[in-house]
Parts: C-alpha cells; structure tokens; sequence
C-alpha cells in the first residue's frame, strides 16, 4: 500500500491527475493524494467516487471537485467559480476564498468555504450543505430548492432570491433579500442543525447567533390577482 | 469570453523586466480568447512637448522610414521612428489633432493606434502568442501595461475590434464582457462630435469615459457617471499615464483576480495566468466586489 501519493502539476497534466485519481488510485489504494502546484488550472479532482483524502497544495482554478462523490477535498489557497458543483457526497473543504457560484446545484455532501463566498454561492441548490466561514456576495442561494447554507459572515444583495425549499443561516448582517426570501424565528431543530454543522465544518460559533432565512412561498403558485406584481 | 490582463510594477526591477512579467500572462489567457490580442505599455512620460504615436499598417512589409521622411518634410520638424513589422512608433513635437490630419491626407492606410506622452497600443488579428512574439512583448520595459485576448462575440474579428481601445491621449481600455446599449451611447456622443472608427462595444465605453475625463471628470468620477449610462456585463480594466483602474459591473458576470504585493499589482481574469508571478504565494490575492472602483497609482 501507498502511504501517501504525491502528483505534480508542473510535470502532468490535470487529465493525467484526474485519470490517476479514477483509475490507478483504486489498485493502489493510498492512505491519501497530495497535489502539487495546482496554479490556477481548472477542473482538478473532478467526478472522484471513492472514499479517499485529496489535498490541493496551492490556489485553484474553476470546477473543482465538481461532481464529488465520497471523496474528501482539501484546497489549501483560493478557488475559481464553481467549486465542487453538482457534488453528490463527501466533503469539499476550501481554506481560502472562493470564487462565484460555489457549490451550485450540489445534491449532497458538505461545502466548507473558511475564507468568503463571492456572489451566487449555491445557486440552485438541490441538498448539499454548505458552510461559509466568512461572508457570501450577491444572489447567494438563488433558486436554491433544498439543503443548507450556514454563513458565518455577512450576506451581500438578494439574499435568496427565489428560494425553494433550502435553508439560509446568517450569523451577521443581510444586505437585502431576494424575491420571496425572509427572516424566520430559530427553532429547536435550527439550533441543532446549525450547531450540527458548525462542529463538522470546524467553525467555532455559537448557534444562538445566526438568524434564519427561508422562503415565504408566495411564488409557489400564480397568482392572477398579482398583476405581475411579485 | 475574452482574458484580460494587468500588471502595474511598483519596484524599478519590476519595470525593468516588465513584458517578461506580463507576457505570460498574456499568453495564458490566450485560452479565453485566440482570435485577436493587444497591450498597452506605459512607459515613463516623454517631456510635455513631445508625443508618441503608435501606428499600424496592413502591411507587414511597410516603409516606416519613408513615412518619416515624408512627415518630416511636409511638417518642416524632426521626428524618431522604432519599427517592428507592421506596427511603429513615431516620436515628434506635433499634437495628436494635426498628426491625425497629417496621416489621413497622406497615409490614409496606416491606422493610429494611440497618442500620448506615456502609452504605446499594439494590437493585431491572429493568436495571442504569435502577437506576443512578432512585437518582442517580452522585451518591453515601462511602468504599467494591460493586455486582451479577444474572443469575439459582438462585432468582427480585425485588428480595429482588437482590444486595448483608446480615445484622447494617454487612456485605453479592455473589456471583458458585452454592452447592451452601445449605440445609444455612441448617437449621444456622436451629436457631440465624437468620431467612432468601429461598431465595437468597448469603443463606445472607451470614448464615453475619455469624453467624461475630458470634461473635468477624474477617471474614478467618469467611471461612476459611466455606472449609470452603460448597460450590461463588463470587467473594465482601464489605464492612464499614471494609474491603472479596475471596475466590474453590478452583477459580475464576468470574472477577474488581484494580487498585490509591495512590488506589483497584477489583475488577470483567471488566477492561473498570475501563477507564475514573483512571490505570488505571498501576495493578497482577492476577487475584485461587483461596482467597486479599484485604483492603482504608479
């Protein structure tokens, strides 16, 4: 058994990389993959199924761990636009910041941001969690229909917009809510999943701080009485 | 898509190997746009008397030095000329309106890329890396520079359309991004008398901006009067003698990155292209926020 597998992009190629960590890593079965010099390069870790420890030594480019499943994924600098989208399972933990659309259309798993969240982070969210250490930018959890989105900073314009049925956490401040979206009382059950999450993603919060956000379904059904006025 | 680049050298090492910094990152970006690409370089002004003007010409093969000859005699005044192929820069006393006349009456073929006491525009059909090597890109040296790799989507594929645009002296801008009301902006600027030399996007924001600094406005100001006037989705990463100024548009649809250390700022569409920088482990490096105007002197 391999200890730990170092690959290096200066030497191979993110197709190379990704090929390895589909194919030869389920012969060898390292105890973890280290990747070297990712220098901004997009798509790396992409679709992995397996239950394994990724890290990202550098600062990353677009789509990275998208499609995760059961793979555990550390970037340890900043990410582009949508990292792990459409993830399945598993984990996705960012140590920087991360670009736009960060875990979009996620079914699954957890999203860890520890720096920010620029705009439309989980966009379309379908059931992934996703937990922002720092702040989140504009139109975060657009049309995001179900899972979690914990904020442990502030939450810029259009929080929300055309929210379904997932669920918005925000510890500081909200610049403004999209269409549809609005404050709602904590209940037990929101303690317990903040508090939940918050020990999983290693952020040390007190739950009793975030205020929850979700949909007032109002858009759920037309409305002929609305004259468009929505 | 389109990349963009920036890179202002805050250390005299820097300005030293400036187009050795700049041109990979050039060249990386060539993956978001291989039809076209362009830099403007800024060196450090030329005295206030005299100008620099950066030239075109179809043809690779052109006599630059019977152009000098010719614009030295009709003008009765002394002039410099530095030429790589198609493209040269003359150095003269006149200003940029009589020079403009000058050429159109006698080389209506060679096209004026730029005026000014700091900035020199290249810019050319064809991939970005070929580009980069036909002018020796890598050789240059000066105080700040911003590049394009164009991928068009609104208009034609020439040299005009290639990116930086400039307008007045000493300004130019590239956009990554599309304008959606480019020609209400260029009838209100044409009823000013305002001459446009394509029906590119960018030139519409570029002379809107030059009309505004040209007004009395500071580039920051023109930028928020702009705010209001232009519509769509646009990275702008524009330049002056003495600054070079970041600002994305309300939703940031288009993407960009700073890094920031004592010695450099460096802005890229992509942070790959900034991968390779000097110390770029160590340098701030953030997302620009939607509307904020970013600003860096020299």
């Amino acid at each position: 058994m391999v200890s730990l597998k170092q690959l290096d992009l200066t030497d191979l190629s993110v197709r190379q990389v990704n090929e390895y960590l589909h194919g030869e890593l389920l012969e060898e079965r390292p105890a973890g993959v280290e990747i070297l010099n990712p220098d901004g390069l997009h798509s790396i870790a992409a679709g992995l199924d397996t239950k394994v420890n990724v890290d990202i030594l550098g600062h990353a480019g677009y789509f990275i761990a998208g499609m995760n499943q059961q793979a555990r994924v550390t970037i340890h600098g900043n990410v582009g636009w949508s990292v792990a989208e459409n993830m399945m399972s598993g984990v996705v933990r960012v140590k920087g910041h991360a670009s736009e659309c960060a875990g979009a259309s996620g079914h699954g798993g957890l999203l860890v941001i520890e720096g920010d969240a620029s705009s439309r982070c989980g966009i379309s969210l379908k059931g992934t969690e996703i937990v922002v250490g720092g702040s989140v930018g504009h139109f975060s959890a657009f049309m995001a229909q179900a899972g979690t989105l914990v904020v442990c900073g502030d939450a810029g314009p259009n929080l929300g917009d055309s929210l379904y049925e997932a669920t918005i956490y925000v510890r500081g401040s909200i610049h403004s809510f999209g269409a549809d979206a609005q404050e709602e009382e904590m209940q037990a059950d929101d303690f317990e999943k903040v508090t939940d999450l918050l020990s999983r993603a290693e952020m040390n919060y007190d739950a009793r701080e975030f205020k929850r956000v979700s949909s007032a379904r109002s858009l759920y059904h037309w409305n002929a009485d609305a004259h468009q006025e929505y | 898509m389109c990349g963009i680049v920036g890179f202002l050298a805050r250390s005299e090492a820097d300005r030293a190997r400036l187009g050795q910094l700049v041109t990979p990152m050039l060249e990386c970006m060539a993956t978001r746009g291989p039809d076209s690409a362009g830099l403007a370089l800024f060196r450090s002004p030329l005295p206030a008397a005299s100008r620099r003007f950066a030239l075109y010409a179809g043809d690779r093969a052109f006599d630059w030095q019977a152009l000098n000859t010719q614009y030295q005699a009709d003008n009765n005044c002394t002039a410099t000329v530095e030429a790589v192929e198609n493209h040269a820069a003359l150095l003269t006393d006149l200003e940029a309106g009589p020079f403009k006349a000058w050429l159109g009456r006698t080389c209506p073929e060679v096209h004026l890329l730029s005026a000014g006491h700091a900035i020199e525009i290249y810019k050319d059909e064809g991939h970005p890396e070929e580009i980069a090597r036909r002018f020796h890109f890598s050789e240059m040296v000066g105080t700040h520079a911003v590049g394009h790799t164009r991928m068009a989507t609104e208009s034609a594929v020439s040299p005009a359309h290639a990116h930086p645009f400039t307008a007045g002296e000493d300004f130019c801008l590239v956009h990554n991004g599309s304008l959606s009301n480019p020609y209400s902006v260029r009838r209100k600027l044409e009823s000013l008398g305002i001459a446009f030399e394509t029906d590119n996007d960018t030139e519409a924001g570029c002379r809107f901006l030059e009309w505004r600094m040209r007004e009395g406005d500071t580039l920051e100001t023109a930028i928020e009067v702009a705010q209001a006037e232009l519509d769509g989705f646009y990275t702008f990463l524009m330049a002056t003698a003495d600054k070079m100024v970041l600002v994305r548009d309300a939703f940031a649809c288009k993407p960009a990155v700073v890094a920031e250390t004592d010695d450099y700022v460096a802005v890229s569409s992509e942070f790959r292209s900034l991968a390779h920088l000097p110390d770029i482990k160590h340098a701030h490096v953030y997302e620009p926020a939607p509307e904020q105007i970013y600003s860096w002197s020299v």
